[in-house]
């Protein structure tokens, strides 16, 4: 009986379909509901910072206001502007929330807990984040409202500029692993939590959470949709749920960005600690752990700092973050080579 | 096998009718979004035949910066669309020329008509089998030692169309207010802010 089963899922086409189709889902759905509790998370730590108490009233502890908000985003109405690009104006929510979960295909939970297991995997995932901007500009460009228009165009600009410098900053970290498959950057970082990446590549895990701030459009780097200036700039014109769309969107790159700083510079789904207890935990709490101190730095980071000036943004981005890590690269790759840690191919 | 055929011939489809749309619609910001579309089926069709380094350089390339660029300005554009239909017909001629030309070179380049084997022996050397060596493996040995040159003189051509570039729109213009952010930096702090000790939970 077993092996029937075995036999069926894995050499039948059927079976092989209905594997993926679940593999799918066992990552979005717990994704979708990451994100859901993500703007309950973000909202607590914004009203702790701010002496407040947040949402407490739908539910214990408010625990339910992300599925009450998400039903009144469902339940509202869609209006679609009347001289905006129909086609465009919803095709553009789509891009911005797809893109976001598309990528989570080649992301290793715990040792071979991943969909794709392909060799080029941070490339794709580099790959599927610069599409990411397309969204927006598309929503910009659809609106046909200027708020809209500038909000999108500041928005390419500033994440064209940080894909720079965090493709930089992926350039050092496969030089110090040998390979582009994210499971074995995660075991190239093996031991103690000091031989992860993040303390021998610390300006370069800086830089990489700097530009996933900006490459996500958050404070400080909230430009795109500065409310002083622009109204809510690329989503200006959008209701409902095309709105919940790019919200989603947001806060799913959000995580994605996080776990890709843990796989790359807080060893993945390692234990800090390799010695019982610690490595008793299942790898994939260890992961969720450090998703969720990442996550906590963008919402500490919110409620604290002000926005930059779109000049500032533009100069951190191209004068400041590109020299170091370019230089920080050369370094890298001569103290490899020097220091004869090149990793075997 | 006859899963990956139908996925060739749909991204194929897609990428010749996009490629046409690109051409077609009257709208240059609808173009350029055909444009995106064929890359990207361009890039599935590499990672078909296993070249799965070459089809995300050419996502993370042309889609993710150069069409991103094309996008920006045409959408900038104050585009006036009987004009730009009148240049079509006066343009075919040339432009059907082009896309024979070089349909022939490829033609001859794989050997289809003319020579009978193929010309680029060095074809396999890029993309040996999947199983041995991946890929983005392969092309690193080759770029950097036999072609290293070569890899070396296209770096420069880029740098000198980017000095070209800044020069043609570099201008210099009196009575411009820059930034000095040294200065700004440098600012006593006394200057900009004065803080308040606030009781918690008692206001200011």
């Amino acid at each position: 009986m077993t092996a029937d089963l075995i036999r069926f899922f894995t050499t039948n086409w059927i079976g092989q379909a209905i594997v993926i189709v679940a593999q799918c889902l066992a990552v979005t759905i717990p994704l979708l509901v990451a994100v859901a509790y993500m703007t309950y998370v973000d909202r607590k730590v914004w009203a702790s910072i701010q002496l407040r108490r947040g949402p407490n009233v739908v539910g214990p502890f408010g625990l339910l206001q992300p599925m009450a908000d998400g039903l009144k985003l469902v339940l509202k109405e869609t209006i679609v502007p009347s001289s905006a690009n129909g086609v465009l104006f919803i095709i553009a929510p789509m891009i911005a929330f797809m893109t976001a979960l598309v990528a989570w295909a080649v992301v290793p939970f715990d040792d071979g807990w991943v969909i794709a297991d392909i060799n080029v995997g941070i490339l794709y995932l580099f790959a599927i984040s610069s599409l990411g901007v397309y969204g927006i500009i598309i929503a910009g460009w659809a609106s046909n409202s200027k708020y809209a228009f500038l909000g999108a165009l500041r928005s390419a600009a500033q994440m064209v500029s940080y894909e720079v410098s965090i493709g930089f900053v992926l350039i050092t970290v496969l030089l110090c692993v040998g390979s582009l498959n994210l499971s074995k950057v995660v075991l190239a970082q093996s031991g103690w939590f000091f031989n992860w990446f993040w303390l021998p590549l610390l300006p370069m895990f800086v830089i990489f959470f700097v530009s996933a701030l900006a490459e996500t459009n958050r404070t400080p780097f909230d430009l795109p949709m500065s409310e002083a200036e622009l109204v809510a700039g690329f989503h200006t014109e959008y209701s409902a749920m095309t709105f919940g769309l790019f919200f989603l969107g947001e806060y799913a790159n959000m995580i994605l960005l996080s776990a890709l700083g843990a796989v790359l510079f807080l060893g993945g789904w390692m234990s800090p600690i390799p010695y019982a207890p610690f490595t008793w935990v299942p790898g994939i709490v260890w992961f969720a752990f450090k998703i969720a101190f990442l996550l906590f730095i963008f919402s500490w980071t919110k409620g604290t700092l002000p926005r930059y000036r779109y000049d500032q943004l533009m100069r951190l981005g191209w004068k400041v973050f590109l020299p170091v890590s370019l230089g920080w690269v050369v370094l890298t790759a001569a103290v490899l080579q020097f220091g004869g840690w090149v990793p075997k191919l | 096998m006859i899963l990956q055929a139908l996925a060739f011939y749909v991204f194929a489809f897609v990428v010749m009718a996009s490629a046409a749309m690109v051409v077609v619609s009257r709208n240059p910001v609808y173009s350029v979004l055909f444009l995106i579309l064929a890359f990207f089926n361009a890039a599935a069709l590499f990672v078909l035949i296993g070249a799965e380094f070459i089809a995300m350089i050419l996502v993370i390339v042309y889609v993710g910066a150069v069409a991103v660029l094309f996008l920006f300005v045409v959408m900038m554009l104050d585009i006036n669309l009987t004009e730009l239909r009148e240049g079509f017909l006066k343009y075919l001629p040339v432009g059907a020329l082009i896309g024979l030309v070089l349909l022939a070179e490829i033609l001859l380049g794989l050997g289809v008509i003319g020579g009978g084997t193929t010309s680029l022996t060095g074809l396999d050397k890029a993309t040996p089998q999947v199983i041995a060596i991946d890929n983005t493996r392969a092309i690193g040995r080759v770029l950097y030692t036999q072609y290293f040159y070569l890899f070396q003189v296209a770096g420069l051509v880029l740098l000198v169309a980017m000095i070209g570039a800044i020069v043609l729109t570099l201008r210099t213009r009196p009575g411009v207010r820059r930034q000095r952010v040294s200065e700004q930096l440098y600012r006593p702090k006394g200057d900009a802010v004065t803080v308040v000790k606030v009781p918690t939970r008692g206001g200011v």
